[in-house]
């Protein structure tokens, strides 16, 4: 809704806008650079064998590829990567991390490999109260997805059950599926879709403010868990 | 038109850099120098050529720029296509009473605030507080800077000037818990306190690093998370958009985000990086049911229209002033505004509008030496945009000094000094008695040291003393 003092304020500020523009005497076009895809390989591959072996080791076709070349990014930033729900829990409890969320939809998951004969015992919430917010060690959401070329993981309102679970307790787990893996940042801005909220993440939280120290875990998770299944 | 009262000396820059502890004259020129380095050596690993991709992403800003009447009619209207409301403010005034309606519809008592630099321009915080709204800031370095009634001293690393124990005895004098001075801690404490802030808080306000006109969605970076904090704990986000931030397409993004995580802190990507459009999903149950843009104006089209419009391709990663041997002796607080270093040297100015004279000063506090302009991700003259501002500050006789100053060098005064140094006994002479004007008063010096006095820092006359070295010497 515009209301008629509002509709007066745009139109002043639009005529200043285009009088800024008006003024000019070129105008630069716009830049052609193609494929944004090609292009950033081909600015990448224009340097060493590592940075060219880095660059197309992205373009990788399979899936198994690109699973690869994400974990690797992934550990880069600080992050780590589960392709078993077991492993994960063991990893879970050995941080003393025995209480957190857990997305209902992913619950019978969790309580299956809960179920196996030596898992440890974690307990789920399938709730999220803000008012305990500090009592999740863990939160365990989906995830829209994943970018192999920077270690990446996506999450979205559509995917991702609650913002506050994948951001406020210690560890995040995402958890997605190999095929959700893109390749290329780029491939995965063409991917954005229509969700009022997509968040990439890449590595936990962190800070170099008091004397460039490194600090993970500012406000944000301080790890940051891909479960791929 | 300023009073000569808030007119600033015209080596201001000089006389701050001068008066600086060497604790933090150490801090910043570390800080500067290490954050330097690592944008180089990332940028030199991935790219054999990162001048192609600099170029690049200024042209991307450029047109942008260029074709300002198109874009943001376009970000518009698809952000009010999803849900957005989005307002318009001529300046700064315009802006604050937009957040402060915002926020008294809502019945808002407190927001949380993710760094921004306009909300720091139109001075939003102080403004808020002023009308009974408790406004924080989540980012760790501006927190700190908000405890300590302080400025941030650089764009990026808001405290490079402070050191550790400054930073534990603000978190103790602000009730953190008792002095500790290990940055885990500081954090963890930070961490602890902000937390219930953000949950507490009525509505997040955030800045934008760039908005896609294609599809309206503002990105915003973040290292720490805060800003997702704000949009997740929160049930109103209101965003301050520089009109200069659109870019024309979501594919553009890719370039920009990749140059700017590069540029400010030697990264791939930043930690975070979020695209936003409008109030939270059906189904989801946290963040904004209510999601305002406010496009600011505030001196942009002038700039825009202007022969310094490359300024407003700036995407604030601070390179510039990691990379400058004037910020990194003088810091941030010496370039008296917002923004520092020789983006802030170009565009404090300019945004100053009527109050140009004040800051006219600081397109001087540069050495022209061009290592702005070549780390710039954007590819901003900036050494250009310097000497055309000089200029403009001489040719509106901003400042008194440099009027009565003109000429610089008095008339006659080259030939008095070619008589002097080719007649060995004239020069001797003066070498001599030159030591005399140590000791004279000002008003006593002879008219053109006067007046040239009145704009430069007269060093002590040392005539002679090779000669007397040399003598010894041969004598030894």
């Amino acid at each position: 809704m515009i209301d008629r003092s509002d509709d007066a304020a745009r139109a002043r500020f639009f005529a200043r806008v285009s009088e800024a523009v008006g003024a000019r005497p070129t105008k630069r076009p716009a830049p052609e650079y193609g494929d944004a895809i090609a292009f950033a390989r081909e600015v990448a591959t224009n340097g060493t064998a590592e940075a060219g072996a880095r660059a197309t080791a992205s373009d990788s076709a399979t899936a198994e590829e690109r699973l690869a070349r994400f974990r690797e990014r992934l550990e880069a930033a600080h992050g780590r990567l589960f392709t078993d729900a077991g492993a994960l829990i063991s990893w879970l409890a050995a941080q003393g991390a025995r209480h957190g969320y857990c997305d209902p939809v992913l619950a019978p998951v969790f309580a299956a490999a809960l179920a196996r004969p030596g898992a440890p015992s974690l307990t789920l919430e399938t709730e999220l109260e803000r008012a305990r917010i500090d009592d999740y060690r863990f939160g365990i959401t989906r995830a829209a997805g994943a970018i192999a070329e920077t270690g990446t993981i996506i999450i979205d309102d559509a995917h991702t059950s609650r913002r506050l679970a994948a951001l406020a307790p210690w560890i995040h787990v995402a958890v997605f599926a190999p095929a959700q893996i893109h390749a290329h940042v780029a491939d995965a801005i063409a991917a954005l879709g229509d969700d009022p909220n997509v968040v990439w993440c890449t590595g936990p939280s962190k800070t170099a403010d008091v004397e460039g120290i490194l600090i993970e875990g500012v406000h944000g998770p301080g790890e940051q868990i891909a479960l791929v299944v | 038109m300023s009073t000569n009262a808030d007119r600033h000396p015209p080596d201001a820059v000089d006389r701050f850099a001068a008066a600086q502890g060497d604790d933090r004259r150490a801090a910043v020129r570390l800080g500067s120098k290490a954050g330097h380095e690592k944008r180089t050596e990332i940028l030199f690993r991935d790219y054999a050529d990162p001048d192609e991709l600099r170029r690049l992403a200024g042209a991307i800003k450029q047109h942008a720029l260029d074709h300002l009447d198109v874009y943001l009619p376009r970000a518009e209207a698809q952000l009010r296509a999803h849900g957005a409301q989005v307002h318009f403010a001529a300046d700064a005034v315009e802006a604050r009473d937009h957040v402060l309606a915002i926020l008294r519809a809502r019945g808002a008592l407190g927001v949380v605030k993710s760094k921004s630099m306009v909300t720091e321009e139109i001075e939003l915080g102080p403004f808020l507080a002023r009308h009974g709204i408790e406004s924080i800031e989540t980012d760790l370095g501006e927190f700190i800077v908000q405890i300590d009634d302080d400025h941030p001293s650089h764009i990026v690393k808001p405290i490079i000037h402070k050191n550790r124990r400054e930073i534990a005895n603000s978190l103790e004098r602000h009730g953190l818990g008792p002095y500790d001075d290990t940055p885990e801690v500081i954090t963890r404490r930070a961490r602890a306190f902000l937390r219930n802030k953000y949950l507490s808080a009525d509505a997040g306000i955030t800045g934008a690093n760039f908005v896609s006109a294609e599809s309206g969605r503002l990105v915003l970076v973040t290292n720490e998370g805060n800003s997702r904090f704000c949009l997740a704990a929160t049930g109103c986000h209101i965003a301050l958009v520089g009109i200069e931030k659109i870019v024309p397409r979501d594919r553009d993004l890719g370039v920009l985000l990749n140059v700017l995580a590069r540029s400010a802190t030697g990264q791939q990507l930043s930690v975070y990086t979020e695209f936003l459009r409008g109030p939270r999903a059906p189904g989801q149950v946290d963040g904004p049911e209510e999601m305002h843009v406010i496009f600011l104006d505030n001196g942009r089209t002038g700039v825009l229209a202007s022969e310094y419009r490359e300024i407003l391709r700036c995407i604030r990663c601070g390179a510039c002033l990691n990379v400058c041997p004037v910020y990194r002796q003088a810091s941030g607080h010496a370039y008296r505004g917002v923004y520092s270093g020789p983006v802030g040297a170009v565009l404090s100015p300019l945004l100053a509008g009527s109050d140009f004279a004040t800051l006219s000063d600081l397109p001087k506090a540069s050495s022209l030496c061009g290592a702005c302009n070549e780390v710039c991700p954007v590819d901003i003259p900036i050494p250009d945009l310097l000497l055309r501002l000089r200029d403009r500050a001489q040719r509106a006789g901003t400042t008194s000094v440099s009027a009565d100053a003109t000429p610089t060098v008095p008339p006659g005064a080259m030939t008095a000094w070619a008589e002097v140094a080719t007649r060995p006994w004239a020069w001797k002479g003066a070498l001599a008695t030159g030591g005399l004007m140590n000791h004279l008063p000002q008003a006593l010096r002879p008219k053109p040291l006067r007046v040239w006095g009145q704009n430069h820092v007269q060093a002590p006359w040392r005539g002679g003393a090779f000669r007397k070295w040399l003598a010894q010497r041969r004598r030894a």
